[in-house]
């Protein structure tokens, strides 16, 4: 086939060296930056992006897509370990992860965690090496109706899945859906709920809230019940590791379940954290024993890191062959293609073979050395959780802070993030579910967005939404999965009242 | 609502002493019932309707907000009635506050002071307190501890990946 | 005052032209902290872009001995940005580029600012926009396409709105007679695709946003909305190169439309501050980098500072008032 041989020519480019050395580096860096929450893996590759000048385009390139390969693999480490998304899409890791470290079970979390984005990613890859021209095509078919679509179909998946009081997980969605709301709206340019606020006019950041919601309300709760973390110290061993992989292969038909999941959302382009939400919900629905789940299953760390790792690799591929970004990652190392020279879109793979194929062979070979590394700190990482809790609970509250600030530069954010650190202390023990809340925070835009694009296109009509078999299937899946508990609830009579 | 009832209690509370979880619940749902109404009034203001082309700018807030009021009602009366499971147990005992106040307050003054102080001052004094409050360590350790976590943070993102924080007269002092 | 190590050369440097003229003293002025270059727009859109284009070269070529610090304030469409080097009065060490959100926030959102607020520095280029197809439309030509948008509502899609794709569409609203649909997306990329994937009809978008799709036969360009042709040799399809797309004008429709990429500063600074900006700028547009990207963006080159430019600003900010007021678009009293 012709890709192998481009493919070992990529691999001789990638293989140079100073190459080598540049994704060494980049994966450290990557971690780093995944660690730290607000300094985003976009935020990170735009930091660095002018640095990269003096390189040559491919070795550039491969050095910042290892930055983001290393922030994929980097922001599930404080998401296990202190249930801080470092990143959006590490949210769903927290549902189950935290809960493992919590009971001890922080090394098989991370190393379960390491190895799914590891495996999301290589079968994302192998996607992008075989048949990128017809997925490229498969992309082009999804216009604003189709994304709504695709968002609605997260929503159902996660609908129903919350326990307890499902007039709870209701109102914290729309609380979710209303923050989202917040700031100008994208299709008409108005203002909403701003009251003449410029602090609100920027919007309600989704990390910013995360952040407090998650990371904050935890110290909060942490020192409610002593002064301590939960998380054990746990040891961990070459022994953990092998015992974790051991397990692993059992889960082969959940992890391509989520790679699918996770490359498709990435072409299409909607993203890793929709694709993380998604996959979790999915698991959690094809699971024998629901109610197991966020109660530390590694299956939960599983699913969203696995989908996570695919739609993150795999939104490279519009970025290169259609010049559309399917991440906010993805779109500054778009403007540093523009910036080398390089024109994204149909003919760089036409054009510019020794760029795309040394950046296909690098995703090999970023990957494989970034599990290495990850897996290599692993008991680093865990020893984070024997530093005692009256330092480190001052520099989480610390690196919360910058976090907060980092993300629009706006010091009433890190206001923002210590309100939501009350609140979610106060909804965590009244048993307001999170996950509904943060889901709309985060897709409600999009959702919103796309809604009113595709009925712009229809000039109001609704029926767009069934208009050809793609958008069809994809909304009726969602109706499908939405109105299945119900259904089957119904079927199932009014059984003993769960716990509110 | 009970929240208000303890002070003077405060001396001698026990561990079974506390806001209710009743009080709570009715509190939380009352404000998100807040918020609904606010989302309403604003989206009315901006046009709730269904326009020729689609919804308006207020359509989803309204209908949104309208659904949290709903939601919160229904949470309010679960809370009020007699029956309620939550009847009699408490949110969290009045010790059990305090410890989250002793984090809650001094966390509260550090994000207060980051506008003037700048975040690395801040964040240095937040360090050093936390080990005396909470790690008995002795303040020859703690303080250089938090000047040095800091610098770190200072190295990193001043420095290194040239991102701004807050910063306040002594990094002006000092020439940044 | 104690100083630190990085002021004494400055010092040095300012006592050795104390004797000398004016304009040596003025090049004597130079940043004693970093500089802060605010990007009114999110990270990855085209502004951001060219920020940090612009602190890359800097940081390469050494051509300040500060770093260049870029930070974006996206909020309420760029208004926080414009409001916080409006409020850095006085401050010589904050840049701010601009969009065409300069002119059009203020304007749709009623958020109290303008130019005037701040320190016109140098206008780095002009971005063009032209008006694209899909290849496999049976439009070949602009007069086809006024007949088709005259025979029914066409849709076209744009980044934002009210800002300037929908603006350019309310123009040729006018020019034309006719109405179209208005489809916002969120960057230039995302409104490429969708017109290949035949979701939308046409789009505004820049010569840099779809030139790839052009080269690949799937989207046609009909005119370009400027006063004359886009300049760059050699041919990008097989048998169209830039210069062979016509103006609207030539087509028959007399719509123009440039968008600037500016630099201001704080209001407020001195003289040799300003010239020490200027020079920076002007250095930087002399560097092969910058070069090659205006020829890959295919960007109209033209340069000003001073009073041409303040008269620029003027004339363009009186036009688009006219286009948003004719549009609805204005805010109650903006």
């Amino acid at each position: 086939m012709e890709e192998i041989g481009l493919l070992m020519q990529g691999f001789a480019v990638a293989l140079q060296p100073e190459n080598i050395i540049l994704m060494v580096a980049g994966i450290v860096l990557g971690v780093l930056i995944g660690v730290l929450p607000g300094l985003g893996g976009a935020n990170g590759i735009a930091i660095l992006l002018p640095l990269t000048f003096a390189l040559p385009p491919v070795s550039a390139i491969i050095l910042l897509s290892c930055i983001y390969w290393g922030a994929l693999f980097g922001g599930a480490i404080t998401s296990i370990l202190f249930n801080i998304p470092g990143e959006p899409w590490s949210v769903a890791t927290t549902f189950d992860g935290y809960p493992m470290a919590q009971q001890g079970r922080a090394g098989e979390a991370l190393v379960a965690a390491f190895t799914s984005s590891f495996v999301g990613a290589f079968i994302a890859v192998l996607m992008i090496t075989f048949v990128a021209p017809l997925v490229a095509q498969f992309a082009l078919q999804f216009g604003p109706p189709e994304f709504f679509a695709v968002m609605f179909l997260s929503f159902a998946c996660f609908i129903g899945l919350s326990k307890g009081s499902p007039f709870k997980a209701l109102a914290a969605m729309m609380f979710g859906f209303l923050l989202a709301g917040v700031g100008l709206d994208g299709v008409t340019g108005q203002l909403r709920m701003t009251f003449g606020s410029m602090e609100l006019m920027r919007g309600i950041d989704f990390l910013v809230v995360v952040i407090g919601l998650f990371g904050l309300s935890e110290i909060f709760q942490s020192i409610e019940e002593g002064l301590r973390f939960k998380g054990q110290s746990a040891k961990i061993t070459m022994r953990t590791m092998l015992k974790t992989w051991a397990e692993l292969p059992r889960h082969w038909w959940l992890f391509i379940r989520s790679s699918v999941i996770g490359c498709w959302m990435g072409v299409t382009p909607a993203g890793a954290t929709p694709a993380s939400f998604m996959s979790y919900g999915v698991a959690r629905r094809m699971a024998a024993d629901k109610e197991s789940f966020g109660k530390g299953r590694v299956e939960g760390v599983i699913a969203p890191e696995t989908a996570a790792h695919a739609a993150g690799t795999s939104a490279l591929l519009p970025m290169l062959s259609l010049g559309v970004p399917g991440s906010p990652t993805a779109a500054v190392l778009l403007g540093g293609l523009i910036m080398w020279g390089l024109q994204p879109g149909p003919m760089l793979f036409v054009e510019q073979k020794d760029f795309v194929w040394g950046l296909i062979a690098s995703m090999y070979l970023g990957n494989i050395v970034g599990l290495i590394i990850v897996l290599a700190a692993v008991p680093w990482f865990a020893m984070i959780l024997r530093v005692p809790f009256s330092i480190i609970a001052a520099i989480i509250l610390m690196v919360c802070a910058i976090g907060a600030y980092t993300v629009n530069s706006a010091e009433f954010d890190v206001v923002l993030m210590l309100i939501f650190g009350v609140i979610g202390y106060v909804m965590k023990k009244l048993d307001y579910p999170l996950a509904p809340l943060v889901l709309a925070l985060v897709l409600g835009d999009r959702t919103e967005e796309s809604f009113r694009q595709a009925l712009l296109i229809s000039e109001g009509s609704l029926s767009v939404f069934f208009s050809n078999w793609l958008v069809g299937s994809i909304m009726v899946a969602g109706l499908t999965l939405m109105f299945y508990p119900a259904i089957s609830k119904l079927m199932a009579g009014f059984r003993s009242p769960k716990p509110a | 609502m009970s929240v208000t009832t303890g002070n003077d209690t405060l001396v001698e509370a026990g561990a079974e002493r506390g806001p209710s979880m009743k009080g709570m619940e009715i509190g939380t749902a009352v404000i998100l019932m807040a918020m609904g109404g606010i989302a309403i009034m604003d989206s009315l203001r901006i046009g709730a309707g269904w326009g020729s082309d689609g919804p308006q700018s207020g359509y989803f807030p309204f209908w949104l907000g309208l659904i949290l009021v709903g939601a919160s009602l229904v949470n309010l009366a679960m809370a009020l009635k007699p029956s309620a499971k939550s009847e009699g147990a408490l949110f969290a005992t009045w010790p059990q506050l305090r410890m989250v106040a002793s984090v809650l307050v001094p966390t509260a003054i550090y994000v207060a002071v980051i506008p003037f102080a700048g975040i690395y001052v801040s964040s240095a004094l937040l360090i050093a307190f936390f080990m005396i409050r909470f790690g008995e360590f002795r303040s020859v350790v703690s303080f250089p501890s938090g000047a040095l976590a800091a610098g770190v943070a200072f190295a990193i993102f001043e420095l290194w990946f040239l991102v701004a924080l807050p910063k306040g007269p002594l990094e002006t002092y000092l020439g940044y | 005052m104690m100083l630190s190590r990085r002021q004494l050369p400055m010092i040095g440097a300012g006592l050795a032209v104390a004797g000398g003229t004016q304009a040596q003293a003025q090049r004597a002025w130079e940043p004693q902290r970093p500089v802060q270059f605010i990007v009114p727009a999110g990270t990855g859109g085209g502004a951001d872009q060219m920020a940090r284009i612009i602190q890359g070269i800097i940081t390469k070529h050494s051509l300040m001995r500060q770093p260049m610090m870029v930070v974006n304030k996206a909020g309420g469409a760029g208004a926080e940005g414009f409001l916080e080097a409006r409020n850095a009065r006085g401050n010589p060490h904050v840049l701010i580029i601009s969009l065409s959100n300069l002119f059009t926030t203020p304007m749709s959102t009623g958020i109290p600012f303008s130019w005037r607020d701040l320190t016109p520095v140098k206008m780095m280029a002009l971005d063009e926009f032209v008006l694209w197809v899909n290849a496999s439309s049976p439009w070949q030509t602009l007069p086809q396409f006024v007949e088709a948008a005259r025979a029914g509502r066409i849709r076209i899609g744009g980044t934002g709105s009210k800002q300037e794709d929908q603006i350019i569409t309310v123009a040729m609203q006018r020019a034309m007679g006719t109405e179209f649909i208005y489809v916002p997306f969120r960057g230039g990329g995302e409104v490429a695709t969708q017109l290949v994937g035949g979701h939308i009809q046409a789009t505004v978008n820049n010569p840099i946003e779809a030139v790839t799709h052009w080269r690949a036969g799937t989207l046609r360009p009909l005119c370009v909305f400027d006063t004359r042709r886009l300049p760059g040799e050699g041919r990008i399809t097989d048998t169209m190169g830039w210069q062979d797309i016509p103006t609207c004008k030539e087509a028959g429709l007399d719509v123009e439309y440039l968008m600037l990429r500016g630099v201001f500063a704080a209001p407020g600074i001195t003289a040799p501050q300003i010239a020490f900006y200027t020079d920076l700028l002007n250095r930087v547009t002399q560097t092969p980098e910058w070069r090659e990207l205006m020829a890959n963006g295919a960007f109209n080159t033209t340069t000003m500072t001073g009073a041409p430019f303040v008269e620029w600003l003027t004339r363009e900010e009186a036009r688009h008032r006219s286009l948003m007021q004719e549009a609805g678009f204005l805010a109650a009293g903006g």
